[in-house]
């Protein structure tokens, strides 16, 4: 596979998981699906955070409860650890973040599908639909153990049959899980980005300048990592992209790494920022000026 | 000409100009998140959709014209975090909740009517078939009721043992159970409301492990009645299930018809999509569910506490009545819609 091909997949895959979100003044927000593995993330911390709590709890009537006997704590584990796994879920999803601690660590968030706003009931419907893609599998399991007269094989197609289930979101391109496509909702990136300060615009000590050629063999996609790579401050990877641009466009090691990576990038930014405005999008180097 | 000394329209000039606001908007923001709309004063109520707009309108010039990745993604994330906040809750919580049991419960549960009958229906065939099965051949009774979950209530059993169980005789069950009560209560409440999400949950299957599971429920009743008659005990038995069967048996029967609209949902999905019908028969079930829960706690407060206080059973089937008209009542009652 060539790079251009290889830039252009990448790009067409960041490309699917953006969804059209357009608000009622016509822009288009281009929500993220948020990946599988943020999804079991943001699900684990919620579930150890439940266990924590009630476990907290339990301590807590022990220490303000005379020596508790044995049927309130199990009481405890047994009513708490249902309501909490219920209502945790729905409570913290009724905020206006819309999202569990879990959630709101991995910087994910549920949003309803249609662009509308995210109604209670749509909430409780897909977190009660939770209990059945968690509890299911697990269940076909305990069946599994404890019934002898099943064949191992029943078993195994009931685990299957349930984890279809609970893997469901897998399978789709949305990530929905089955609780999502029965409320309506999705779930979505919503980090915060803090706003960086702008690299391009302080004062240019020592700048050095580039001709129109030597500008001419980047696009927006190596602009882009360069400024990752600046923003970053690592010395080495810096060290490594000043020698490529260097070999690139055949100039010599004279300058520090991060005055000529600094005067290159403002001035491709610049370049490229002017063919904007006359309309020519350059993504990448592959592409023609 | 060289590239530096080009006129720069330059998106550093555009950032200066707008940066006071999005910072603004940010603070006012992050206020919002953390204390709600109360916290702000009027001032910067009124200050939110212009600047919410001005962050937007500057998100589409800067996609347009800037190359600045860190810039787009700041913009990106605040437009999407201010369209939600701004677009999103309308309502108090209080006044959600007030809704809630005012009309939107009571109308979601109207809403599902005809598969709440079906449910129904299903339950009382469930009931039928053990107990005719079991009145003519009591080994039958052990098919149905599984070993742990029937206490020693078995056709095996002395009328005074099972008269015992429902609160009567001498070995009334307050004094050997005395302190088991509340656990017994809290197992009652968990298990059932775990089968009731779990026959709504199923629902999407086309309804059918729904409908078992109900019907499976129907089961376990019917041969439960046909050994205390057998017994000459059913008026008490239902005396002793009344109390709190009428709420337990409709919250149940609540939960497998909101199961069955999403599972009729995606079978029939008429004119609308797959998808949309089930989104949006899934809202009314929710509706319905949380419903059903308030509902199981109930039953599961009369099963644990009022049933074992009050023994006599006239009283226990007027307390069973008395809640039955007032869900009926309170569901099927017609009133007004809420407009808002």
């Amino acid at each position: 596979m060539t790079a251009a091909a290889r830039n252009a997949r990448l790009r067409g895959s960041q490309a699917k998981k953006i969804r059209e979100f357009v608000t009622p003044e016509g822009v288009d927000l281009e929500l993220r699906i948020a990946s599988s593995g943020l999804r079991l993330g943001a699900l684990i911390v919620d579930l150890i955070a439940i266990t924590v709590t009630l476990f907290v709890f339990n301590l807590l009537v022990d220490w303000i409860g005379h020596a508790t006997p044995r049927d309130i704590a199990f009481i405890i584990w047994m009513l708490g650890a249902f309501v909490l796994r219920t209502f945790w879920f729905i409570g913290f999803e009724l905020g206006s973040r819309a999202a569990t601690p879990g959630k709101r660590l991995m910087g994910i968030r549920v949003v309803a599908r249609d662009g509308g706003r995210l109604t209670a009931d749509a909430v409780v419907a897909r977190n009660l639909i939770r209990e059945l893609e968690l509890f299911l599998p697990l269940m076909m399991v305990g069946v599994g153990a404890s019934e002898d007269m099943v064949s191992g094989w029943t078993v195994a197609a009931g685990v299957i049959w349930s984890l279809t289930l609970s893997l469901f979101l897998l399978f789709n391109r949305d990530r929905m899980r089955m609780g999502d496509l029965i409320a309506g909702t999705w779930v979505v990136m919503a980090q915060r980005a803090k706003l960086d300060s702008d690299i391009s615009a302080s004062a240019e000590a020592g700048a050095m300048l580039f001709t129109e050629a030597e500008l001419s063999v980047y696009g927006i996609f190596e602009l882009q990592e360069l400024e990752r790579i600046l923003r970053a401050r690592d010395p080495r990877a810096m060290r490594e992209v000043a020698d490529t641009i260097r070999a690139k466009i055949g100039r010599p090691v004279a300058e520090e790494d991060d005055v000529f990576l600094l005067s290159y990038y403002r001035q491709l930014k610049a370049r490229l920022e002017r063919g904007l405005l006359f309309g020519k999008r350059r993504e990448d180097k592959y592409a023609s000026e | 000409m060289s590239a530096a000394s080009l006129p720069t329209f330059s998106t550093s000039r555009f950032r200066d100009e707008r940066e006071a606001d999005w910072i603004a908007f940010d603070i006012l923001l992050t206020k919002l998140e953390k204390k709600g709309a109360v916290a702000l004063t009027s001032d910067e109520l009124l200050q939110l959709p212009i600047l919410y707009r001005a962050t937007l309108s500057s998100l589409s010039i800067a996609r347009a014209t800037s190359l600045d990745k860190a810039l787009l993604d700041h913009l990106e994330a605040l437009s999407i975090r201010g369209y939600f906040l701004v677009y999103g809750v309308r309502e108090t919580r209080w006044s959600r909740i007030r809704r809630f049991f005012l009309y939107d419960w009571p109308a979601a549960v109207r809403a599902v009517w005809k598969e709440t009958l079906i449910i129904a229906l299903v339950i009382i065939l469930g009931a039928l078939t053990s107990w005719s099965l079991v009145a003519h051949n009591p080994e039958w009774y052990f098919n149905f009721v599984p070993e742990e979950m029937s206490g020693g209530r078995d056709p095996r059993a002395t009328v005074e043992f099972l008269q015992s169980t429902l609160g009567h005789g001498k070995a009334a069950a307050g004094s050997e159970k005395e302190s088991g009560l509340h656990v017994f209560a809290t197992y009652l409440f968990t298990h059932n409301s775990q089968v009731s999400i779990l026959s709504f949950a199923l629902g999407f299957a086309f309804g059918v492990p729904t409908m078992m599971l109900e019907y499976y429920q129907g089961i376990s009743l019917g041969a439960m009645l046909a050994v205390f008659t057998g017994k000459g005990l059913g008026v008490d038995f239902g005396g002793w299930l009344f109390i709190h069967g009428t709420t337990e048996l409709f919250a149940a029967a609540l939960s497998g018809a909101a199961g069955l609209r999403i599972g009729a949902a995606v079978v029939f999905p008429g004119a609308r999509g797959r998808l949309e019908a089930a989104s949006d028969a899934g809202r009314t079930a929710g509706k319905v569910m949380v419903g059903v829960i308030l509902m199981l706690l109930v039953a599961g407060l009369l099963e644990g506490f009022g049933r074992q206080l009050i023994t006599d059973t006239v009283l226990r089937y007027a307390i069973g009545t008395v809640m039955l008209l007032f869900w009926l009542a309170y569901y099927y009652i017609p009133r007004r819609e809420d407009v808002a």
